[in-house]
């Protein structure tokens, strides 16, 4: 197990949450593609905090992007329950209030 | 060696069920599937010697995905396992992105000449981090408070039903307000 090899993984799982937060119609599925890239940012963190500077201050920024995902998590689910009781509908192209 | 392979059975877990999310019918499969790569990913940091995050990341992951999949069950219209159909869009652009961007991060993270090692880690990690969160790192933690409680209310005014808004029109100003039933004394 080398940094390069978990950040390798890392970039594999955030290329994939990209892909899902881009293709997916069905607004909580974006939202689990963003999660997927936080995982990735997580993973990432934990090696370089581990392989370049094992300092314990550097673990703060893993929680800081725990809570950040709690963050999005909570705040996307309000806006999905605002949108689903205002539009009857949980899809992202229906969502075009703002468009142009 | 033993680390190694338990590794690269975690890594593989994590890549495949977090393809497998955007992969299967079933929305409640898509949230166990992301919870386990959530939890191979949780894992891989103990590896790394992270004991709190990783255990955190666990925790964390298991509740929010056990929430998730009651919101998916909510708010799907229809169940697509019953009923299989696209739900995608644009997906050969996403593709194309997805693997782009893989090819970028990955050939970073191979090509990049890393620095060596700087200094060398505390005997016991979970204490030398709560002493940094209780200690020189404790702003971080003061200025997410606020961010945390704006989050409930932000949370809380977005989902709830009716607000006074509702009630009393967008200036506030409307009397008797709009209620669903009547109420109170004497009216």
């Amino acid at each position: 197990m080398t940094l390069q090899l978990v950040l390798l993984v890392a970039a594999a799982l955030f290329a994939v949450g990209l892909y899902g937060a881009i293709s997916q119609q069905v607004v909580v599925m974006v939202m689990m593609g963003l999660e997927v890239m936080i995982n990735a940012v997580i993973l990432a963190a934990g090696a370089m905090w581990w392989f370049l500077a094992p300092d314990p201050t550097g673990q703060v920024l893993i929680l800081v992007v725990l809570g950040a995902m709690t963050i999005e998590m909570a705040m996307g689910f309000a806006v999905a329950t605002l949108w689903h009781r205002a539009k009857n509908s949980d899809m992202t192209d229906a969502a075009t209030d703002l468009a142009g | 060696m033993l680390v190694d392979i338990v590794f690269w059975v975690l890594a593989l877990l994590a890549v495949a069920t977090a393809v497998l999310v955007f992969v299967v019918d079933s929305m409640a499969r898509a949230t166990y599937a992301l919870a386990l790569s959530f939890v191979a990913v949780g894992l891989i940091v103990l590896l790394l010697n992270q004991n709190y995050a990783g255990v955190i990341t666990v925790l964390m992951m298991l509740m929010e995905m056990a929430i998730m999949a009651v919101y998916m069950v909510m708010f799907m219209g229809m169940n697509p396992a019953l009923m299989p159909m696209s739900m995608v869009h644009s997906n050969r652009v996403a593709i194309a992105v997805a693997a782009v961007t893989f090819v970028l991060l990955g050939g970073g993270a191979l090509l990049v000449d890393w620095p060596t090692r700087r200094g060398a880690p505390p005997a016991d990690l979970t204490a030398a981090l709560g002493q940094a969160l209780m200690g020189p790192q404790m702003l971080v933690m003061i200025a997410f408070s606020p961010v945390m409680v704006a989050t409930i209310i932000g949370g809380v005014v977005l989902a709830s039903h009716r607000s006074r808004y509702d009630r009393f029109g967008d200036d506030l100003d409307r009397r008797p307000p709009r209620d669903p039933a009547r109420g109170g004394v004497g009216r």
